[in-house]
């Protein structure tokens, strides 16, 4: 077994796990500490994959700055403690019921359909490095990047909008 | 970068410019001074207009194909210039009258006029995406823009959880159809489906999924439940922009990405975008019926006339039935912008503060007291059902016909018998106005009655000189080569 192997099996428990523990812990801030380690985790995959840029960008976008955000509304919320939701008795099972069918169909498609998926491309050297990142960002994609800038002066705008204090007259 | 790049989009760049400066010039303008700032905001849409004008016979591409400047965005980005100054004739006074005179509203309007005009010139998918946001974020603001009262947060709340789910839609289709065919760029997916190098499957999810996110925007049924309490929502001069410009713009994305990039897959959406715009038409037009509130009942009928324009997307795989579609399409949503611009206005002046002054009842005796208004509701609500001689009978027609010509008998009758539904409604209102007897008072200030004289005027007016319209619209979209 090549050292790729064991890294992608340690990392899929990681991932997998934190999952899994994101969605059952009754905390929320907990959840949220699960989910910074799998985003973590997924950062490792990329750079297996040789995509550093997306690595970086992963840890200090999602499983930094999103997530700081996340807490924070969790705290000012006070909404640490999920209570039991006064769920019908049947969502549960249904929920479970339809889960598994998604599980076992995906499975079953997985690995009878395996040789009619797309053979990997081999990586050109320096792909997805961040010098290629920005060259191509200020170049083809510089009309996006622009509108992007836009975007977010407009969502800055409209967030002081909706909530000043009323002004007086 | 170019400057021919720039240059290729300059009204778009006057328009972005002109918000962003004029953020920074209303700091200065006094606080109760500021229909400067609505003057200003006027002032840069006409400049945006002269530089619009001159592109009808233009074919650019521009930024590396991200863009595209043609007879059609031309068409459609005079659609929201002037949508623009309608939407700020029919604020001016109401924003004044109900203690919201805050100058972001004409920011936001221009910042949202920037992004319909970006979906316009839009032949990337990553473009169509950040255009659809563009425009929708300022209209989430305008919408809670009368906070606090509860019923503009909850619409501006309301539409903007449901704009942002859409929007998820749309950027899960864009991702879908470049794994299927390696571009974002329509010009090379058509070029990926001809050469056979799509997989054909995953095109089709995407192309579907951005159709329900569009679906959203411009409210066809069954993605059309936000629009009655958005609607009603909202202040009254956002509802009408809200109509006319982010439903031009959605229409606008789903022609040019429907009958330009995915006619080869119309075998498998035509059936389920024919169904989608029957039950648009029909939900549309019988719920209506059964409203009070004169705002939730345009509401409705907003939702009717998207089914009819849907219409058009339809025939996307026929060729040149889907060529005269689109400009039938395009002539159909001008004649729409005007009516419904005109309808909003006297919607304006008899709408009192708290929202009172909005149910049908309040328009009884308004035949009496204010002939005028009465008489330019008249026309508005005619021009709606379609009855001769307004733009909207025009627009009716030219758009029937060339779904007939598409081969889609059974849409059309489909349309025709929900258009003789919805006269039941609109005419309802023509005769409150003329038959009962009340005391309704307007409120209308000088720029109210220009905005509802005009589109009064221009609805009938144009209607006469409709072959030279139509023909413009069809020169647009040769010129675009879709």
């Amino acid at each position: 077994m090549s050292i790729d192997i064991i890294l992608f099996l340690g990392l899929a428990v990681v991932a997998i796990l934190s999952a899994a523990g994101m969605l059952f812990s009754r905390n929320a801030i907990y959840s949220a500490l699960f989910l910074i380690i799998n985003f973590s985790a997924i950062a490792v995959y990329y750079l297996i994959l040789g995509a550093p840029f997306i690595a970086l960008t992963q840890i200090t976008v999602y499983a930094g700055a999103i997530m700081v955000l996340f807490i924070f509304v969790i705290m000012l919320l006070g909404a640490e403690q999920t209570g039991r939701t006064p769920a019908s008795w049947w969502m549960r099972p249904l929920g479970m019921g339809l889960g598994a069918l998604l599980i076992l169909e995906s499975l079953y498609l997985i690995f009878t359909h395996l040789h009619s998926f797309p053979q990997p491309i081999e990586i050109i050297d320096g792909f997805g490095n961040p010098g290629q990142v920005g060259e191509i960002l200020f170049d083809k994609y510089v009309l996006p990047f622009e509108i992007i800038s836009l975007l977010l002066l407009v969502a800055m705008i409209g967030a002081i909008v909706l909530t000043k204090k009323k002004m007086k007259r | 970068m170019k400057w021919d790049d720039l240059f290729a989009i300059l009204p778009l760049v006057v328009i972005s410019t002109w918000a962003v400066v004029l953020v920074l010039v209303d700091i200065v303008i006094p606080r109760d001074r500021k229909g400067i700032t609505a003057a200003l905001a006027a002032l840069g849409l006409i400049f945006a207009l002269y530089f619009t004008l001159p592109q009808y016979n233009r074919h650019l591409v521009a930024f590396n194909g991200m863009v595209i400047v043609d007879g059609f965005s031309a068409f459609l980005n005079t659609l929201f210039l002037a949508s623009g100054l309608l939407a700020i004739a029919l604020a001016y006074g109401f924003l004044k009258r109900n203690n919201i005179d805050r100058s972001e509203y004409y920011t936001l309007m221009l910042f949202s006029i920037s992004g319909m005009m970006l979906m316009g010139i839009a032949a990337d998918l990553i473009i169509i995406f950040l255009a659809l946001e563009l425009l929708s974020i300022p209209l989430y603001v305008l919408a809670g823009f009368a906070r606090p009262r509860l019923d503009s947060e909850e619409a501006a709340l309301k539409y903007f959880i449901l704009g942002a789910f859409s929007g998820g839609f749309v950027v899960y289709g864009v991702a879908l159809v470049y794994g299927a065919t390696g571009s974002t760029a329509i010009v090379e997916i058509i070029q990926a489906v001809v050469a056979g190098k799509a997989a054909m499957v995953l095109l089709t999810i995407g192309a579907a999924l951005i159709m329900v996110g569009f679906g959203f925007k411009v409210a066809a049924v069954p993605f059309h439940m936000w629009t009655p309490d958005v609607y009603q929502g909202s202040p009254s001069p956002v509802t009408s922009f809200m109509a006319v410009g982010a439903k031009a713009a959605g229409f606008a994305a789903l022609l040019r990405i429907f009958v330009s990039a995915f006619p080869y897959l119309s075998v498998s959406l035509v059936p389920i975008l024919w169904l989608i715009s029957a039950l648009t038409m029909i939900l549309g037009n019988i719920v209506a019926i059964a409203q009070n509130n004169i705002k939730r009942m345009l509401a409705y009928s907003s939702i009717a006339h998207a089914g009819y324009i849907l219409m058009a997307v339809v025939t996307f795989g026929k060729g040149s039935a889907a060529i005269d579609a689109v400009s039938a399409a395009l002539f159909y949503l001008l004649a729409y912008a005007l009516t419904n611009f005109g309808a909003w206005s006297v919607v304006i002046a008899l709408e009192k503060s708290e929202g009172r002054g909005l149910l049908l009842q309040d328009y009884a005796g308004l035949g009496k007291k204010y002939p005028a208004w009465a008489a330019a509701m008249t026309v508005f609500m005619l021009s709606f059902t379609g009855v001769p001689p307004t733009l909207g009978f025009l627009g009716k027609f030219y758009l029937f016909r060339s779904v007939l010509e598409g081969g889609f008998i059974g849409l059309a009758i489909i349309a025709v018998l929900t258009s003789l539904v919805s006269a039941y409604y609109y005419l309802r209102v023509v005769v409150i106005m003329y038959m009962q007897d009340g005391e309704p008072v307007v409120e209308g200030d000088i720029w109210l009655k220009v905005a509802a004289g005009a589109t009064a005027v221009l609805v009938v007016v144009l209607s006469l000189f409709a072959t030279p319209l139509l023909q413009w619209a069809a020169q647009a979209t040769l010129q675009s080569g879709l």
